[in-house]
């Protein structure tokens, strides 16, 4: 659906398998991910010409911010213009950051284009996640580590560590929100 | 990292989304944060003490309505402006509603009084301290708003935070009608008004500040 309500199979597409993603569906929540990066990525390539360098931070830095806020979508509400205004949020607040306005070519005002195109060749992102990673402290890196990307369940990891369950959980989510602060500092 | 080493990253283990996430999180603010502002006046300023006389007239469920109203309005502005993407549409005529409809019933009352009485229906008793007793009772909400909408996704930060403050103001005044002896629509229209904007104000000025994410 655009702004305007008009029915797209495709975005209907997307939209399940991001509902399914928030329903606990780990591959459904992939293939959302992947397709959207691939959008972010025309999205920002289109409006960051004179920024190519910037492009990859970007996308990564949206999709970290997506999968943190990914709680404040309503599934009564268009797909395309929640995650266009999370891109074009991180766009004005990377130009912004920058005091670059000027590189702003086009105008951020139409929703509908946010998954008009999509783009898979990625280039690699500046800042280095990893690097970042071990920057947190330990009860929010392990977690991030174990869970994420040792693929232990929850109880795994919560047996490795010897941290609680919750605190597992707990530890995921305020690492990869720190995550997302800590790319804003050093970008 | 790469971005497709972040995509997966991001899609393991991913925890299934409670549902209703954002509206728990305003109830567990808007509840911790009345109740710290409900003990602020009772321990300040105390019930007024013909409360249970009070609630009879016509005049303490207009202004409690007013107030309502406000809450109502200011609360879906707050939770559409903490989601990317969805719109106001018609909150703000919802906002401006009962400010019309008190004002009316102002403009009614000013009407009908003895002209020398008129001063008296605006000012009441106590306006002088009424905007800032209800400013700072909105305190506690504001913070525990402010809170909840941290972990949201406001993207319009002047206007979240300015809605953050109407709501926390709204609910300050909920409070402070316990405490406040004035029902006179003249005054609740212009002095809890600017109570309630007060917070609003201050809200709009510190949201792109608080609320950046």
């Amino acid at each position: 659906m655009d702004d305007r309500g008009q029915f797209d199979p495709y975005e209907e597409r997307l939209r399940k398998s991001l509902l399914r993603g928030l329903d606990g569906d780990d591959s459904a929540y992939h293939a959302f991910l992947k397709d959207l990066s691939g959008h972010l990525r025309a999205y920002f390539r289109k409006r960051l010409t004179r920024l190519p360098e910037e492009v990859e931070d970007l996308v990564q830095e949206a999709l970290l911010a997506i999968h943190n806020q990914r709680h404040t979508y309503d599934a009564s509400l268009p797909l395309t213009a929640w995650v266009h205004a999370i891109a074009k949020y991180k766009l004005v607040d990377l130009l912004r950051r920058r005091a670059g306005k000027e590189a702003l070519q086009d105008p951020l005002e139409d929703a509908s284009q946010v998954l008009a195109a999509s783009d898979s060749e990625a280039t690699e992102a500046r800042f280095d996640l990893n690097k970042l990673l071990i920057r947190l402290p330990d009860r929010q890196r392990l977690p991030i580590l174990y869970t994420k990307l040792q693929g232990l369940s929850v109880a795994e990891t919560s047996e490795a560590t010897g941290m609680s369950k919750s605190a597992v959980k707990v530890g995921v989510h305020r690492g990869l929100k720190a995550l997302a602060a800590l790319i804003r500092k050093t970008t | 990292m790469r971005t497709e080493d972040l995509v997966r990253l991001l899609a393991t283990s991913a925890e299934p989304v409670p549902r209703h996430a954002v509206e728990r999180r305003y109830a567990l603010a808007l509840g911790s944060g009345l109740a710290v502002s409900a003990l602020l006046m009772l321990d300040l300023l105390g019930l007024r003490p013909d409360l249970d006389q009070a609630v009879h007239l016509p005049m303490f469920w207009v202004r409690l309505g007013f107030v309502a109203g406000l809450i109502w309005a200011s609360l879906l502005a707050t939770l559409r402006l903490s989601r990317p993407g969805s719109r106001l549409d018609r909150v703000p005529t919802a906002l401006a509603a009962p400010v019309l409809a008190i004002w009316a019933i102002a403009g009614l009352a000013l009407a009908e009084a003895a002209p020398g009485a008129r001063a008296e229906l605006i000012f009441g008793a106590t306006w002088r301290s009424c905007p800032w007793l209800i400013a700072m009772l909105s305190v506690p909400l504001f913070a525990a708003v402010v809170w909840a909408l941290r972990g949201l996704a406001p993207t319009r930060l002047p206007l979240a935070g300015a809605a953050a403050g109407l709501l926390s103001g709204s609910f300050g005044a909920l409070v402070y009608c316990l405490h406040c002896p004035e029902l006179d629509a003249p005054f609740v229209g212009t002095w809890y008004l600017l109570g309630i904007l007060i917070p609003a104000l201050t809200g709009s000025l510190v949201g792109p500040r608080l609320l950046r994410w």
